[in-house]
């Protein structure tokens, strides 16, 4: 059924990493075959951020094909050699694991599409997020567990989402885990509860148009559908809107971008979510009790009527 | 009270106050006959004593624990049992089928007083998704809001939200009150079968849609009707059952009601007489 959940500190930072933590450990009963955050990290906002894998986490319950570690080296190695060629300076680096890196870039350009194109053309390879703020980090596993494993409990920041997940429709690996990033876009992301039964039809005109899809997860629509919206001119909150005639099914997901973050819920309320807001706090999820973790005390909550939009700023 | 030995069917439920319409399908309605009185008596159940007060703080308790811990005070009598630091734990309060004053100094979550009978039950918080599923009597009050399908499928009792609903409120609802301080979400009153929804704001979209029976009354804005909704004339007896519903659920004494809408079911996709196809053909 998986479980979503979110916060956006408006004002100041805060400790996301181990807040998002705590609310999605909170309903890790929704699911826990694989579990994602985007986090909105404090940055200098100068080098893009570039979250990228070059194999799946193969481990228990993972439905990937086992590779021999030896790929992941040389896929780095083309990585390398194209952003080079690219002229995109790699800053920092990190490898987590070793299909998982962390990037910092040095690349002084507004379209991602081409750069985005090239890296992805790299079999293998798959940019998990791309921003100057945002990083999405997802694995197989509970929230505590992808946590601990790549050490996010520290990191700081004004907002995040994540979601934890229970495979129905596609496999239990990483492509298929949320938070999807809303391609090309930078600092886009998207979690999704729910299930669209127009994903074929909309994944056609889309790609028709130019937009990529990385995995065969409904979920990802919405990404790329609310991305398309805002390629041809539209407002993070008008993309949100078409949506709910553009989508079929029954959703209630969020979307995040550098400064803000939104939600929205189908026209038959058929998903949950629990909201709290304060002038200084939004949080929200799927239970309260996720809530509830960085909120013990007694607290206002509502539930978002149907076909509901509502955006947020830091 | 009436008599319930003297009164004709037609207006037992009636001079009970349980409610004023008049239900016209085919599924009469069954009264109680008091003669049978042991058969609404659980095995199980205790004496409590409601001037017995204890408190109970669930903090570091699961669900089952605390469901537990509260029957364990009802075998002791405990008549008023007021639960600490509920902080939105789910099903909450569940299968009480015990006479019980019980108040929640907090917010419930899914399923919260689940499958119950008899309880007075005050939550000074919120609830979420399924609160109150299948009451079957008693009295649940919500102090702010409530998540959806709140209310589904009860039987009896009053359950009342002074704050706003989700959708779905009342969905599959056989019997019952449930009334709303506030706005209520899609799908309001949904295939219900028997009861009554009250509604002081807004309703969203397709308001009682494929109702079978019962009645819903709505004192503000309606999204929409749903499939065979419909309007129905809001009699001065309706009224007086409002007035008098709404001061003793405490909320809303001073609401206007003559303005309420009152939406019945149209009874036009009541065709279950019909043949089936092949039927039709061996008939042909």
């Amino acid at each position: 059924m998986c479980g979503i959940a979110g916060l956006i500190h408006r004002g100041k930072s805060s400790n996301v990493g181990s807040e998002l933590q705590g609310m999605l450990q909170a309903l890790k009963h929704r699911g826990e075959d694989s579990t994602g955050y985007a986090l909105y990290g404090d940055t200098d906002g100068k080098n893009f951020i570039m979250r990228f894998k070059v194999g799946e986490n193969v481990g228990e319950g993972s439905s990937s094909v086992m590779e021999d570690v030896s790929v992941y080296d040389e896929r780095k190695k083309i990585v390398d050699e194209t952003l080079a060629e690219m002229g995109a300076k790699v800053v920092k680096e990190e490898r987590t694991l070793p299909y998982s890196l962390r990037y910092e870039i040095d690349y002084n350009v507004k379209d991602l599409l081409e750069f985005s194109q090239r890296i992805e053309s790299i079999p293998g390879v798959e940019i998990l997020s791309m921003g100057k703020s945002l990083e999405v980090i997802k694995d197989l596993g509970n929230a505590k567990m992808v946590c601990d494993r790549y050490n996010l409990d520290k990191v700081v920041g004004t907002h995040a989402i994540g979601h934890a997940r229970m495979a129905t429709e596609s496999g239990v690996d990483i492509k298929s885990a949320h938070p999807f990033w809303g391609y090309p876009f930078s600092d886009v992301s998207v979690v999704h509860n729910g299930q669209l039964t127009n994903y074929w039809n909309n994944r056609r005109v889309l790609e028709n148009k130019g937009m990529r899809f990385m995995s065969e997860c409904d979920s990802e629509l919405i990404a790329v559908y609310i991305a398309e919206k805002m390629r041809d001119g539209a407002t993070l909150e008008e993309g949100m809107k078409a949506s709910l005639t553009g989508l079929d099914g029954v959703f209630t997901y969020f979307v995040a971008t550098k400064d803000s973050l939104g939600m929205a819920k189908d026209t038959m309320a058929a998903k949950p979510l629990v909201l709290y807001e304060s002038d200084d706090l939004v949080a929200m999820g799927s239970e309260e009790i996720a809530i509830r973790s960085v909120l013990p005390q007694e607290i206002d909550t509502y539930d978002p009527f149907d076909g509901e939009v509502k955006v947020w700023q830091i | 009270m009436a008599n319930l030995k003297t009164v004709s069917k037609k207006s037992k439920a009636q001079s009970m106050g349980m409610h004023t319409e008049v239900l016209t399908g085919r599924t009469q309605q069954k009264f109680f006959n008091p003669d049978e009185a042991e058969n609404f008596y659980y095995f199980g159940t205790y004496d409590v004593d409601f001037n017995k007060r204890t408190d109970l703080d669930v903090k570091d308790m699961t669900a089952p624990e605390a469901n537990k811990e509260i029957d364990n005070l009802m075998s002791q009598g405990y008549g008023t049992i007021v639960i600490k630091n509920p902080q939105g734990k789910h099903s909450l309060g569940v299968g009480i089928l015990n006479k019980l004053n019980l108040i929640f100094e907090g917010s419930l979550g899914y399923f919260g007083m689940g499958s119950c009978d008899g309880p007075i039950v005050r939550i000074n918080g919120r609830v979420g998704w399924s609160c109150a599923e299948n009451l079957m009597a008693g009295k649940v009050v919500i102090e702010k809001n409530a998540g959806s399908c709140f209310g589904a499928a009860i039987r009896g009792g009053d359950l009342i939200c002074k704050g706003s609903v989700g959708a779905r409120t009342g969905i599959d609802m056989k019997g019952g009150t449930i009334i709303i301080g506030g706005d209520a979400g899609a799908f309001t009153g949904f295939m219900m079968q028997r009861g009554r929804i009250i509604i002081l704001g807004d309703v969203g979209i397709n308001l009682g849609d494929s109702m079978y029976d019962g009645t819903i009354f709505v004192g503000g804005e309606i999204g929409s009707y749903g499939s065979d909704a419909v309007d129905a004339e809001l009699t001065s007896s309706d009224q007086d059952w409002l007035k008098r519903k709404l001061k003793v659920a405490e909320i809303g004494e001073n609401f206007d009601v003559s303005k309420m809408k009152k939406i019945v079911a149209g009874k036009k996709l009541w065709n279950y007489d019909n043949l089936e196809p092949t039927e039709k053909k061996g008939a042909i």
